[in-house]
């Protein structure tokens, strides 16, 4: 914003016209993004097939899973959304704990200040790798290769957890009071003197929580790999959805949200306990 | 730090009381025995048989995978098209929903106590559910097609978006918001001109995050039939057309990197 344009509003002010400042200043970049928006919106609009038809048919239907909502069946399947739950569960702790003690040493690698360059180049590209793509496509690769089952889903998990961690633990070890370290140094520490007792202390209240929330992340993912064979409560829900036994999913929904917000609870707490 | 005095009168330094140290060993020896019982469980369901294999299996699918059949980029342009409306039209949706629901949300600007645990409610049922299982809730409902994906988008976001912004307002400088209210000013214009301005950088900014997620969210809700490159996806994989798998994963891939750097660039703009 140039001085005279805020001369010009502070006069009109002063004669009792009053405007809020635009988010955007230059007036041409507001403008083109408006009318680039608008050209966007007509575009993509016109581009969506949308078969009224089938979707009148279907109004029907979410009526019946509004209603289902309302009286979940935990029964009938039980055995199944107890199988289903178990094999979630299991998956998430087991990919979790693998996942982070992986994703450890690949920090520490990505981590520039403490880290030689070929390490660290290795290092970011395991991550960059396992960020981009979707957990449920990097667990169609493994069911290929090692079989269906909750073994492919925990590897799944475990891979997707090392490119989450690694890249925050090495943002975190980026930043760190290097002082520290320098102490630790100056008393003759060898390397892995100096990460135990300069490194690890420093980062380890992140660490924790960030696995708490790994938990919760690897647990709401594992309940949707199922559907390509990974194993976990995802498969049992997609039988369901697909047989329109609404009562069976949304007691799963349901249970999916109650964990999710138990665990939510249980980590803020686990948070402020170590910090 | 307890220090015990030795037989011969010298202090011995330790960490961790006794106490402390049996409370650690126990904490450890329950988390590794409950370790222990799920990798059992897991592997009482593995076929170990076809984890063996696994090493010949991988080079086998990247063999197949190999010379990519670069061709077939010609018919995903698309269903590439496809998935980017789904992203941004879902998001465009979802923060339109999650902007009232944040207010409602927030401790600072709710009309009531009841109004925000339920606001509290929407948020946490959205977030919990993933994005794929909206799109199959959402494909039985209203039938394949890209409206489910833009609509399962638009139900993931508002969970995301109504968290970071409710806690983006509950952050705020009351000193503008007294301001405005000693004008005389109501309800509304006190959350348009005291509240709004502070929080729209940060809104802006969690938008365009949202965005960047949802374009590799939009990637896969194909396979469960909500539109898109998902679509290309798994007709490729049911047909055992690994070459063409291996171009769709270089279009994601090349797709989320530059949604990557636009979000990088837009956030480092706006902040």
């Amino acid at each position: 914003m140039s001085s005279t344009d805020s001369l010009a509003r502070q006069q009109a002010a002063r004669k009792g016209y009053w405007r809020r400042l635009p988010l955007i200043d230059n007036p041409r970049v507001r403008w083109g993004l408006v009318l680039g928006a608008m050209v966007y919106l007509v575009l993509a609009l016109a581009s969506v097939e949308v078969n009224w038809a089938r979707v009148a048919e279907g109004a029907g239907r979410a009526l019946n899973f509004l209603g289902a909502f309302l009286q979940p069946d935990f029964v009938s399947r039980q055995s199944d959304i107890l199988a289903g739950l178990l094999e979630s569960l299991t998956m998430t702790l087991t990919s979790t704990v693998i996942g982070v003690l992986l994703a450890i040493p690949v920090g520490l690698g990505a981590a520039r200040n403490i880290s030689p360059l070929p390490v660290y180049a290795v290092c970011r590209s395991i991550i960059a790798v396992s960020r981009t793509f979707q957990e449920i496509i990097i667990a169609i690769l493994f069911v290929v290769m090692f079989g269906f089952g909750p073994f492919a889903g925990m590897l799944t998990l475990a891979f997707a957890t090392i490119g989450f961690m690694a890249k925050l633990l090495a943002e975190d070890i980026e930043d760190l009071d290097w002082r520290q370290v320098e102490a630790v140094r100056a008393t003759g520490a060898s390397w892995w003197q100096t990460m135990n007792h300069a490194i690890q202390p420093q980062v380890m209240p992140r660490l924790i929580g960030l696995s708490m929330y790994r938990l919760d992340i690897n647990f709401r993912e594992s309940s949707v790999i199922g559907i390509v064979g990974a194993g976990g409560i995802g498969a049992t829900l997609n039988t369901s959805l697909s047989r329109y036994e609404y009562g069976t999913s949304a007691a799963i929904l349901l249970i999916i949200i109650a964990i999710v917000l138990m665990s939510e609870y249980a980590s803020s707490y686990v948070r402020r306990w170590t910090q | 730090m307890p220090v015990s005095t030795s037989p011969q009168g010298a202090p011995i330094w330790q960490r961790r009381t006794t106490r402390a140290q049996w409370l650690q060993f126990v904490a450890w020896l329950l988390g590794l025995s409950l370790f222990l019982l799920c990798w059992k469980a897991i592997s009482d369901n593995t076929m170990w048989v076809f984890v063996e294999d696994a090493g010949r299996q991988g080079s086998d699918l990247i063999s197949r995978m190999m010379p990519p059949r670069w061709e077939y980029a010609n018919v995903l342009w698309k269903p590439m098209w496809d998935t980017l409306n789904i992203a941004t039209l879902g998001t465009v949706l979802g923060i339109i929903m999650a902007f009232p629901v944040a207010f409602l949300a927030a401790r600072n600007t709710t009309p009531h106590p009841l109004v925000r645990s339920l606001a509290l409610t929407i948020i946490v049922s959205s977030r919990s559910i993933n994005s794929l299982i909206w799109a199959m809730l959402l494909v039985t409902i209203l039938g394949p097609g890209v409206l489910a994906g833009i609509i399962a988008i638009a139900l993931r976001s508002i969970g995301f978006v109504g968290k970071l912004l409710y806690e983006a307002i509950e952050e705020i400088h009351p000193t503008p918001v007294e301001a405005i209210s000693a004008t005389g000013a109501s309800r509304l214009q006190v959350m348009n001109y005291g509240v709004l301005p502070q929080v729209m950088p940060a809104f802006a900014g969690i938008s365009v995050y949202r965005w960047d997620i949802n374009i590799r969210e939009s990637t896969v809700l194909g396979l469960v039939g909500a539109g898109g490159i998902g679509l290309q996806l798994n007709a490729s994989i049911n047909s055992l057309a690994w070459n063409q798998v291996s171009v769709i994963f270089v279009m994601i891939f090349a797709t989320v990197l530059v949604s990557e750097w636009v979000s990088a660039r837009v956030r480092h703009a706006i902040i």
